[in-house]
């Protein structure tokens, strides 16, 4: 492991559709990620952030501009980049304890292991009474749960996660925010967050990253200095509220124009 | 009028159709239908005895179809006809299925396999199979062959063509959760894609079945010694209407014996569609 950073985003653009019909999505996105780093995209909506983050999980190749995990080109989606996506993405035939081993199985891990990691990780988002229940018995707070003990379960570096809160109700979400900040103090990944909302990236991330509306850049970068539990009340915390609102504020004003 | 929508609080729980019957109830409905067919059949066909409405040659009552059929059984032939017709079917929907499924698979799955098929498909899909009988008896004649590739014929489109719409409605974030964990070529064929495709294939394999006992019974009326197909035709020949009747029965019961099987595995593995 060289003293690099862990993401390398370098002069990353993406355009849509060909022709006259072309829509640029992303513009020179450059940003750097270091490794065990907690970053968020902030953005008006259709800037672009998801569409960054599915670049970097390799879902999809930029038009132009690279982008590098430990110093390699990304060429595709691979297990050292985990990925939780806001529709939850289970594998409805697989219960529970089926989908959170995938990954092992995919990897060849002997039944033992596979059970011992399936235990863990559900012990860590506190599943392990429905280890059984398919996908369908679970409330959507759940089967993020599930999700994301699924993608720890592979081991990854990083963790990608495209808006993983955005579907549920708000009890839920802080619930689950309080859920992931807790998992990141143990596990350490590299996370990239996405978020439309403020709170939630106030609350979650080392650094956020506030981008431009379409074409989608970087507007300008927040490091959140707040202990590493936070207090959504404490005068600080709405103190960076309220910076990067209003710095949203002018992305979604140009996109009213 | 319990069935009925009385008050709010039943359309809230049940729709507008009202509340389902217990089950018990509900079974006793449907043997009691049956029941009253049966019943209607027979007072028809005495009716026709009684009155001398016409020949009652033309409609036999239910004792009679039965009566035919324990003859055919008591000689020893029933079984031989009814092997005869689940024979072809057995071989001729087992191979459509295999075809179909694993045609379907790629074709799904793989777009320059699916510009290459789904054309002819199209091209073939629209003639009715029957049409396509004859021909198969000038190529390879009138014996097994035919019958059995009739049938793998007909019930090859079906399950072709729901078989890729099921890995082609596959949701997209499926694929990409799959890829992300590690999955790729034929483990994530046989472990995601397949599954995922699996309730349209398992309706595919319901609609070849039943078509399999279709189109079955035409080709037996053609130059056949066996068959419930030969046994309506023989009839026919030898004015036996009990004859006639009793093997459309058994074709019924084989049929829907057929499409309770498919229902069985569908429900043994799309358990997780609706969990208890």
């Amino acid at each position: 492991m060289t003293g690099g950073p862990k993401i390398q985003i370098r002069r990353v653009s993406k355009a849509f559709g060909a022709g006259a019909r072309v829509m640029p999505a992303l513009a020179d996105v450059e940003l750097d990620v270091a490794e065990r780093e907690f970053v968020c995209l902030l953005g008006p909506s259709g800037c672009g952030k998801s569409t960054l983050l599915n670049i970097v999980a390799g879902f999809l190749s930029p038009t132009t501009g690279t982008v590098r995990v430990d110093g390699r080109p990304v060429t595709g989606p691979a297990p050292e980049r985990g990925v939780v996506f806001q529709e939850y993405a289970l594998f409805p035939w697989l219960t529970v304890t089926g989908n959170v081993e995938f990954g092992p199985v995919m990897q060849g891990r002997p039944a033992a292991e596979r059970r011992e990691v399936v235990a863990r990780y559900l012990d860590l988002v506190g599943l392990r009474a429905h280890a059984h229940k398919f996908p369908a018995q679970l409330s959507g707070g759940m089967k993020q749960r599930v999700a994301i003990a699924r993608a720890l379960a592979n081991t990854p570096a990083i963790v990608l996660m495209d808006e993983p809160f955005g579907a549920l109700d708000a009890q839920t979400r802080e619930t689950l925010q309080d859920e992931l900040s807790r998992i990141q103090h143990l596990e350490h990944k590299t996370i990239v967050f996405v978020t439309h909302s403020i709170r939630e990236a106030v609350y979650l991330a080392d650094r956020i990253v506030v981008m431009t509306s379409v074409p989608g850049r970087v507007k300008q970068i927040f490091t959140v200095k707040l202990p590493e539990v936070r207090d959504r009340f404490a005068p600080e915390f709405t103190h960076y509220e309220a910076e990067i609102t209003s710095v949203l504020r002018e992305e979604v004003a140009k996109v009213r124009e | 009028m319990a069935s009925l929508v009385s008050n709010v609080s039943t359309l809230v729980e049940s729709g507008l159709r009202g509340p389902a019957l217990a089950p018990r109830r509900a079974l006793a409905f449907r043997l009691g239908a049956v029941a009253a067919f049966v019943a209607l059949w027979s007072a028809l066909a005495g009716l026709v005895v009684a009155f001398k409405l016409f020949n009652p040659i033309f409609l036999p009552g239910p004792w009679l179809v039965l009566g035919s059929l324990a003859e055919l059984a008591a000689k020893g032939q029933l079984w031989a006809h009814v092997a005869a017709t689940l024979e072809r079917v057995a071989i001729g929907f087992g191979t459509g299925a295999a075809l179909g499924v694993g045609l379907g698979l790629a074709a799904g799955h793989l777009r320059p396999v699916r510009d290459l098929v789904e054309p002819v498909v199209e091209m073939l899909r629209p003639i009715p199979p029957l049409a396509v009988l004859p021909l198969f008896i000038v190529w390879v004649g009138i014996g097994e062959p035919s019958k059995v590739g009739f049938i793998t014929y007909a019930t090859f489109f079906p399950i072709f063509l729901t078989t890729v719409t099921g890995v082609r409605q596959m949701d997209p974030v499926l694929l990409r959760a799959a890829q992300s964990l590690g999955a790729r070529g034929f483990r994530l064929f046989v472990r995601v894609i397949l599954p995922a495709a699996l309730p349209d294939i398992l309706t595919g394999l319901r609609l070849g079945v039943a078509l399999a006992f279709f189109v079955i019974v035409i080709s037996e009326f053609i130059a056949a010694e066996h068959g419930l197909g030969y046994l309506i035709n023989d009839g026919r020949n030898f004015f036996l209407v009990p004859q006639m009747l009793g093997a459309a029965v058994v074709l019924g019961l084989l049929g829907y014996a057929g499409n309770g099987l498919v229902r069985l595995l569908e429900r043994r593995l799309t358990r997780w569609q609706h969990p208890a």
